[in-house]
């Protein structure tokens, strides 16, 4: 190996550590363009074989048409729940509406405080503006109109006890639902079932009045309310519980890099609290926090002077320099 | 207007000396050239001490990068659904996807290299933390890029994503259900945080070199040259 003293070409530097100036090192050539180059080559040969070779996954989306069609009953209990105030998305809280607190890290309701930023309001924009859009259906627009004249209790209690008959009806099956008093709501569910069936309501929900529908939040909240989309996931071994989104459809590794962010949801006491995603955040940030500050933490950034892996990595210099790595050998002293 | 002698100015080698001290020109040349130590920038000569195939993992990461960054231009082009109804859009689309698989495999080998090296002594703290950020800042954007396929893997992991994010305050400002902007984070707002940080990064190993091993003295030139 070829190697010459380098000239001082870096000024002296005052240290807090013993760690000399690198540049007053002894040298050997080294082609770093060639090097970049190299791995540029091996980078693009690796990809395209695995591209070549394995492709990537694209599960096509689920339709609110595909949804219908698929699993009906679980379109009219969701548009159903919408009514009754009884989905997810209802009860959320920030940043959609103010019908709960949310989750909470310790006594600091962030989700609260960060406030109503994307409002939604469940029963009124993901399922009555979409049915008001439909025209030309009498038996609609009058239940419509008998819904809208209701008080909000009223509205609220046929909702309710709509969505407490479809449960306990055979499959959730609509036309086996018992009698009762359930005002316009079959009727309005009934026809958000058609809507969707038709395959318009995705553009009712995202378009928002606008031309150009580009933002699906309220399609996404619509479908994440109802069983069905879970029901997908977990068919793909996507559930929360399953190591959730990490992963992706098919057998692709997904993104393992969020293994440690996944992992806290399958184990106590994450795994069974309501609060779970706002302790996972906060401990990830504590975590990040304390990756990003290794060098300054005591005990932290002494391990890999404890781990003998750098005598591994320099084993070269440590045996042509006579110098020993951080862990001295039985008996004797380190250098320092 | 203050008129300055160029011959006594050009050519001297001295940047941001023998000029007009109030030239803005001059001193932002100063900054720039100041960074790393002359010779320094692209460097014939390493360190000796660096014989460890570790190290190639930083190069690894960074030629990975530039794959990925071409293959999103390409995706680019043609718009964010044409890699649906495009078979050559969907081959651009697995290229993107393993460069971004290898990126991530060679970024954390070298960062977990570089603990162990404990690459942040002699003043190397800022280099370090660079690096954690910009390694944050890529699963921010994995993240978004994933949240942009319009698929149905976007739509599970958006649906699911948005609590933990709804759940300290940050939902408030990135919507993981509006696809729309989560496709300019994607593509503009965090490649360029991510773009900003590696160059910093970078910059910063140029200036203050490779660390030296755990516990290396510094070294008697006389004794050194004696030595090979």
């Amino acid at each position: 190996m070829s190697t010459t003293l380098p000239k001082p070409t870096a000024p002296p530097v005052r240290r807090h550590d013993a760690t000399p100036d690198a540049h007053l090192f002894p040298t050997r050539p080294y082609d770093l363009v060639k090097e970049f180059c190299l791995a540029l080559a091996g980078v693009l040969v690796l990809t395209i074989a695995l591209a070549w070779i394995f492709s990537s996954p694209d599960e096509k989306a689920v339709t609110m048409a595909g949804w219908a069609t698929a699993a009906p009953n679980d379109v009219v209990a969701t548009a159903t729940g919408e009514l009754a105030g009884t989905t997810t998305s209802a009860g959320y809280g920030a940043p959609y509406n103010t019908a709960s607190d949310g989750q909470a890290l310790g006594p600091l309701p962030l989700q609260k405080w960060a406030g109503v930023t994307i409002p939604v309001n469940s029963a009124e924009d993901l399922v009555l503006t979409p049915l008001s859009g439909v025209g030309g259906d009498a038996a609609l627009t009058a239940a419509l109109t008998a819904y809208r004249a209701a008080p909000p209790d009223q509205q609220t209690a046929w909702a309710t006890a709509y969505g407490e008959a479809l449960k306990a009806a055979p499959d959730g099956d609509p036309a086996q639902v018992a009698p009762g008093d359930y005002g316009p709501v079959p009727v309005l569910a009934d026809k958000f079932l058609a809507l969707a069936r038709s395959g318009g309501l995705e553009g009712a929900l995202t378009s928002s009045g606008t031309f150009y529908g580009s933002d699906a939040t309220r399609s996404l909240l619509l479908l994440a309310d109802g069983a069905y989309l879970e029901d997908q996931a977990r068919a793909q071994n996507l559930g929360g519980d399953q190591w959730g989104m990490m992963n992706e459809t098919g057998n692709y590794p997904g993104q393992p890099w969020m293994w440690l962010y996944t992992f806290w949801y399958q184990v106590p006491p994450f795994s069974t609290s309501d609060n779970a995603d706002a302790l996972v955040w906060g401990l990830m940030m504590v975590l990040t926090l304390g990756l990003l500050l290794v060098p300054f933490i005591p005990g932290l950034r002494s391990i890999p002077r404890l781990v003998p892996l750098h005598r591994l990595i320099w084993r070269d210099w440590y045996r042509r320099t006579g110098q020993r790595a951080a862990a001295p050998p039985a008996g004797g002293a380190p250098p320092r | 207007m203050t008129v300055t002698d160029r011959t006594g100015t050009e050519g001297t080698g001295t940047e941001g000396t023998g000029t007009d001290a109030r030239s803005w020109t001059a001193r932002l040349r100063g900054r720039v050239t100041g960074l790393v130590p002359p010779g320094q920038a692209l460097p014939d000569r390493q360190p000796a001490y660096m014989t460890s195939a570790i190290y190639v993992f930083g190069v690894i990461t960074l030629a990975a990068l530039v794959v990925v960054v071409a293959t999103g231009v390409v995706l680019s082009l043609g718009g964010a659904v044409w890699w649906h109804v495009s078979a050559a859009g969907h081959v651009v689309n697995s290229l993107h996807l393993w460069s971004t698989e290898i990126f991530f495999a060679a970024m954390v080998v070298h960062l977990w290299g570089k603990f162990f090296m404990a690459a942040w002594r002699g003043k190397r703290a800022l280099t370090w933390m660079t690096g954690v950020v910009a390694f944050v800042g890529s699963i921010g954007t994995a993240f978004t890029g994933y949240l942009s396929q319009t698929n149905f893997d976007s739509q599970w992991i958006s649906t699911q994503a948005k609590d933990g994010l709804n759940s300290v305050g940050i939902g408030a400002w990135m919507n993981v259900l509006n696809p729309a902007q989560m496709l300019m984070w994607h593509i503009v707002l965090m490649p360029l945080v991510v773009g900003v940080l590696v160059v910093w990064h970078v910059v910063l190993v140029r200036r203050h070199g490779v660390v030296p091993p755990i516990d290396a003295v510094e070294p008697v030139p006389a004794a050194e040259e004696g030595s090979r």
